[in-house]
């Protein structure tokens, strides 16, 4: 059933009667599938991929490195999960490497983000240093290239 | 000849050259081009592009300055890598010293071999329906060729039975391509076994074509060149074109007993020198990750299949599950329409392009070529546009 996902991955609005197709399968069978990965928690949800630099908005993104000290219980989760719980913390990873969370945060202004970092999340029990990366262009995204080239082109009948 | 005929350039072409039909590839080809937006199901070669690491290694390559020639027989490491692969994934050992020559795609492997076995009125058996080079290529080497219709009852598979029917004395090579392009035919090992002895029985050379190996979507793919006795009569032809997506670059190889690879050396290097150098490196790196680069595509290739089989199926238009390549050949005979009239039919009242079956020998009549190596959007809106078509056919 990994193929299922695999499809999702790349489209998540294939109609289940086009997947059936691809997998032989009944539309049921697919429909059903998929709710049942919905249900455990596997399908998380579902988003459209959007290039906002042909969108109106003048929304501001960063990836801020945050470096922070373990707690003795439970290592990182607990302040990970307090970071999470903040509407302008887009994604949470936890990294190896010389820094430890990598937030991607999303603002309306600059001014926005930047007193995010100030006064919510450099404050924070178990900060130890932040590092803001303002996002100035999106090249790829999603494994989508966001201005694709002018491509070569098959020729239309070939043996 | 007319009069305006004995005044044209044309009295100078050879009469070899003339008496080659025009492909039925080409005239099609003409009129789709002329319509920007038709979609297209008519294309023989994959959809994807090169993987990026093959094409990054090729830039590399120029800006290092490999601009030069190789070696008649291709680059040592090239061959050394063939050898690798093949005694891998097709179970045959080759030296690549003596045994590999690597050449301009595998449309020159098969005319070298063509010629170099070839005396004037030698007959070569091969199976129809088939690629379009193989009956053109036979007679401009001078043999004779001798096609074997295969058919939708026995799911194009060509068998003892029919070879026996139709071999000669005169009878000196069989030409095999499995995976098939149109059909997508497969063998099975036991298949492969009758045509093996066959072979060797009446003592038969096999020119053996599987440019498609790697795209088999049930059972792994099995070489001839693998069975007992066959790999001092088999020349195995195989290239990149169609599992890396490399069509561009023109690159294959045949590996054979080194005499026969002598002998298309000898023809190969006075016409064609070496392959491409670029081209030669970039297969080496194609060798690199053959696994991850083919699965993907491949993958890929096996749902498109089911989707375009599954279309067909509901809408009436019978399809034998093609097991290799990436192309489906359903029949349209029932329509009352030969294969022809349907294919300019569906493109001028639908804007879609597939391929007519008898553009693969006369047994290809009745039957359309679709290529499934596109993209799964282009592929939804052709095969709606196919199955209105053929809904207002049936009315």
């Amino acid at each position: 059933m990994e193929e299922l996902l695999g499809i999702l991955r790349t489209n998540a609005r294939e109609r289940p009667e086009t997947i059936a197709k691809m997998l032989n399968l009944s539309v049921a069978e697919v429909e059903r599938q998929i709710e049942d990965y919905e249900r455990r928690g596997i399908i998380r949800g579902y988003r459209a991929i959007i290039d906002e630099e042909k969108t109106q908005s003048s929304r501001v993104t960063a990836l801020i490195e945050v470096k922070v000290t373990p707690a003795r219980e439970d290592g990182f989760d607990h302040i990970a999960r307090r970071v999470s719980e903040f509407p302008e913390v887009q994604t949470v990873y936890l990294l190896s490497g010389t820094f430890d969370l990598l937030l991607l945060v999303v603002g309306e202004t600059l001014k926005e983000v930047a007193s995010f970092v100030s006064a919510k999340l450099a404050p924070l029990e178990g900060v130890t240093s932040t590092c803001s990366h303002f996002l100035l262009k999106t090249y790829k995204l999603h494994g989508l290239v966001m201005e694709p080239r002018d491509e070569y082109k098959r020729l239309k009948v070939s043996p | 000849m007319s009069t305006s005929d004995s005044k044209s350039p044309r009295r100078f072409v050879a009469d070899s050259v003339l008496e080659i039909p025009k492909s039925g590839i080409r005239d099609f080809f003409d009129i789709v081009k002329t319509m920007d937006d038709a979609i297209s199901l008519g294309v023989g070669e994959p959809g994807f592009q090169t993987p990026w690491h093959i094409r990054d290694h090729a830039i590399y390559s120029l800006e290092r300055g490999a601009t030069g020639y190789t070696s008649n027989r291709g680059l040592a490491e090239l061959r050394e890598a063939i050898a690798d692969y093949v005694e891998q994934t097709f179970r045959a050992s080759y030296d690549p010293a003596e045994e590999i020559l690597v050449t301009t795609g595998v449309s020159e492997g098969l005319d070298l071999a063509i010629r170099a076995i070839t005396n004037p009125g030698d007959e070569i058996l091969f199976h129809e329906p088939s690629y379009v080079s193989y009956l053109p290529v036979i007679r401009m080497a001078l043999g004779t060729p001798v096609a074997i219709a295969t058919g939708a009852d026995t799911k194009f598979k060509l068998n003892h039975e029919m070879l026996a029917a139709r071999r000669t004395s005169r009878t000196k090579a069989l030409l095999l391509s499995y995976p098939n392009n149109p059909t997508g035919a497969t063998l099975s090992r036991s298949e492969l076994a009758g045509i093996a002895d066959f072979a060797i029985q009446n003592d038969l050379l096999v020119i053996s074509d599987e440019i498609y190996a790697e795209l088999t979507y049930e059972d792994r793919h099995i070489s001839i060149a693998s069975f007992p006795g066959m790999k001092e009569r088999t020349l195995l032809l195989h290239g990149f074109s169609k599992a890396w997506a490399m069509t561009g670059f023109r690159i294959g190889y045949c590996c054979g007993p080194p005499q026969l690879i002598e002998a298309m050396m000898t023809i190969h290097q006075y016409t064609m020198l070496c392959a491409p150098t670029l081209s030669q490196l970039a297969a080496r790196e194609s060798l690199k990750r053959p696994e991850v680069d083919v699965e993907t595509m491949r993958s890929q290739y096996r749902l498109n299949r089911n989707y375009v089989c599954r279309a067909f199926e509901e809408m009436g238009l019978p399809c034998v599950l093609p097991s290799g390549a990436f192309y489906a050949f359903p029949q349209v005979k029932h329509l009352g329409m030969n294969s022809r009239e349907f294919s300019l039919a569906l493109l001028r009242q639908e804007r879609t392009a597939v391929v007519p079956g008898d553009a693969f020998g006369r047994s290809g009549e009745g039957f359309i070529r679709c290529s499934f190596a596109t993209d799964l959007n282009e592929i939804k809106i052709a095969m709606e546009r196919i199955r209105r078509f053929v809904s207002r056919l049936a009315d």
